[in-house]
């Protein structure tokens, strides 16, 4: 235990020494798992408000939301990660210009300011009514989130909702320059063959968005408790299975262009692919929870199963994409490091369960999304019928 | 008893004396180390560089030569690169490869504990008949155009003027983004600061004009080190003759100022 790299636990043909260490542990496989699933739930959301996918309409705020408490927490597993977190802030202070990494403080920034902005001027309305009713901290708080504006006349909705369209307008292209902007982080590592692809930001942006549709279709799940719509769902699965299609194709064309291609790159791939990473790559990811989500996904989009079924599969197989998704950021992240760049050897890695960045770390920062969900809930209703404006829209 | 008495005395009066002498001792020791006795005054290894009083050298340019002809794996380099900077074990600024190659053209690479304690025995599963074998000494490439310093997001790693690049161990994040970038695997994260951390071709030693210390210890002058701007220095003279000379991954793009004589082409 260095406290730092993680040390593999053997390794196969030539590393170079220093190749032993992973220096990017379980932490940065979360990192562009939870930012992934901030920007996923946010195409979800703009689907609704910006290409006014109707269907969406119960689970469009909740997407939001939704991707508020992801972002608050998509810093964690970095400050964790870092040997001077308490530098941190020189990113953003004294950037350097050439550096991809710089880059995130201010894009993460702008984009959580985007974000937080919509969630308020989407729940103004709701939050002026429930602040009528509320006392106390609430009250209080609903006044600050209002910015201590009651106007609710026709006229300033109508400004509110032009904002709205704006600021998700301006949304989806950061949503996509976010995760794009991840996966650039790793396909610009020229020394790693297994990363350095135009194709990462692609194949990032994608399993983004499936692993935010997948998120959300499971949460509404779990936190109804099954009492789902099944338009909506039913719609939910038709655009999990359209992102999936595009993720899992171009997942799997980078690994034949590379095969096809075959240069000396080819080789150190093929040994790391049928080496170390044959369980998580081939077993888990593309058997396991790429070929048998598609074939459900596929099942429930083409043939109209009863609401029975679509209850029984629809969060089933997100939680199977869910894993996908984590299965591929593992398989980039930590099977990027398992190559030495000797080119003639890879090592195997395990994380270490009480690691500083080991699997309790790991989970603990899973866990703190959905506290923090839970959180935002009590401030901001999630469902319509838990909203005064949208249960009078209803009556009305 | 009067006998008694006397031999008393006698050892009381060698006590005195003995602790007199250890007094006299310690005065005299101290003020050694306080008064530099000539520890100014090293001679110059690498010439001109007293007349470099700067921040920055300006009229040189340093190259690193490493002849692979000449290396005979003792590690000694390895060992003086250890003692100069406590480097933590498992961690490598400098390491020594031997490569084996047999008739049937299989490769056989290795580096146990970086090469550390020196080659002392044969490897025994080699396959073929052995063809041909020799050492890779590797360290920080300096490359003139760095993927670390590209990738660092604070700027803690930097090129200097003189074509060194450096960390500062003060503004170094530890995010490990470097250690990714280099095509070379020559950095690592350094368990006790928490800061990457690398080969520096001893730039502490070399602004004093003396030699990296594992050119210094090196018993076969398989590793050089001067100033390609001086037509005296050694380096300049092998860059500018007839050689057989390359630099590691020059695919990569990243222009070493490390060159190695008499690399072969198995050498990655």
């Amino acid at each position: 235990m260095h406290g730092l790299a993680e040390t593999a636990s053997h390794a196969a043909g030539y590393v170079f020494p220093n190749d032993l260490h992973v220096h990017w542990s379980l932490m940065i496989v979360l990192y562009p798992y939870i930012t992934g699933i901030v920007a996923g739930a946010f195409i979800v959301s703009s689907l609704y408000h910006v290409f006014h996918v109707k269907e969406l309409k119960p689970i469009a705020r909740f997407a939001l939301v939704f991707a508020l408490a992801f972002l608050a927490c998509a810093t964690m597993p970095l400050m964790n990660h870092l040997g001077h977190p308490e530098r941190a802030m020189n990113m953003m202070l004294t950037p350097n210009p050439t550096s991809a990494m710089a880059g995130f403080g201010y894009i993460y920034s702008a984009y959580a300011i985007v974000l937080i902005m919509e969630i308020l001027f989407i729940y103004r309305e709701t939050m002026v009514r429930l602040k009528a009713k509320a006392s106390g901290f609430m009250r209080f708080l609903y006044s600050i989130l209002t910015f201590g504006s009651d106007n609710i006349s026709p006229q300033a909705l109508k400004l509110d909702h032009k904002i709205i369209s704006f600021l998700a307008g301006i949304g989806i292209p950061m949503a996509c320059v976010l995760h794009g902007y991840v996966g650039f982080i790793f396909g610009g590592v020229k020394a790693n063959p297994l990363w350095a692809t135009p194709l990462m930001p692609v194949i990032f942006l994608l399993s983004a968005c499936v692993s935010g549709i997948a998120g959300i279709i499971l949460t509404y799940f779990v936190i109804k408790r099954g009492q789902v719509d099944m338009v909506c769902i039913r719609t939910c699965i038709k655009f999990l299975w359209g992102f999936f299609i595009l993720d899992f194709v171009f997942e799997m064309l980078e690994v034949f262009s590379h095969a096809y291609m075959a240069t000396h790159h080819w080789h150190t791939l093929h040994a790391l692919l049928w080496g170390p990473l044959y369980n998580s790559y081939w077993v888990g990811q593309v058997m396991i929870f790429s070929i048998i989500p598609f074939f459900i996904l596929m099942a429930l989009s083409l043939i109209r199963f009863s609401d029975g079924v679509v209850k029984f599969f629809a969060p089933l197989v997100s939680l199977m994409i869910l894993i996908q998704v984590l299965l591929m950021r593992w398989n980039v992240v930590i099977g990027g490091q398992l190559m030495s760049k000797s080119e003639r050897g890879s090592v195997f890695f395990r994380p270490e369960w009480l690691e500083k960045e080991g699997i309790l770390a790991a989970i603990i920062i899973m866990v703190a999304p959905i506290v923090i969900l839970y959180i935002l809930g009590k401030i901001f209703p999630f469902w319509q019928e838990d909203d005064p404006v949208a249960r009078q829209e209803a009556v009305g | 008893m009067e006998t008694m008495q006397e031999i008393k005395r006698e050892i009381d009066r060698d006590r005195r004396a003995f602790i007199k002498k250890v007094l006299g001792g310690t005065i005299a020791g101290s003020l050694l180390l306080v008064i530099p006795a000539g520890a100014m005054d090293l001679p110059e290894q690498i010439p001109g560089m007293k007349e470099e009083t700067g921040p920055f050298i300006k009229k040189k340019k340093f190259v690193f030569i490493v002849d692979v002809t000449r290396c005979i794996g003792c590690g000694s380099c390895c060992v003086a690169d250890k003692n100069e900077y406590q480097v933590p074990d498992g961690f490598y600024r400098t390491w020594v490869e031997r490569y084996i190659i047999d008739d049937l053209d299989n490769v056989y690479v290795d580096s146990p504990n970086g090469g550390l304690a020196g080659y002392q025995k044969p490897r025994e599963d080699i396959k073929g008949k052995v063809r041909d074998t020799f050492f890779v000494p590797k360290l920080c490439n300096m490359c003139e155009h760095p993927s670390c310093t590209q990738v660092c997001p604070v700027g803690a790693t930097f090129q200097t003027k003189d074509g060194f690049v450096l960390i500062d161990y003060k503004r170094c994040v530890g995010c490990g983004y470097c250690i990714q970038a280099c095509p070379y695997s020559v950095r690592y994260l350094h368990p006790v600061t928490r800061t990457a951390d690398k080969c520096t071709w001893c730039y502490h030693r070399v602004r004093k004009g003396l030699l990296p210390a594992c050119v210094n210890v090196c018993p076969v002058q398989a590793r050089k080190f001067g100033d390609v701007n001086d037509k005296n220095s050694e380096v300049y003279k092998i860059l500018h003759e007839p050689h057989v000379i390359s630099v590691l991954k020059p695919d990569m793009g990243n222009k070493p100022s490390l060159h190695y004589l008499g690399l072969r082409r198995e050498v990655v």
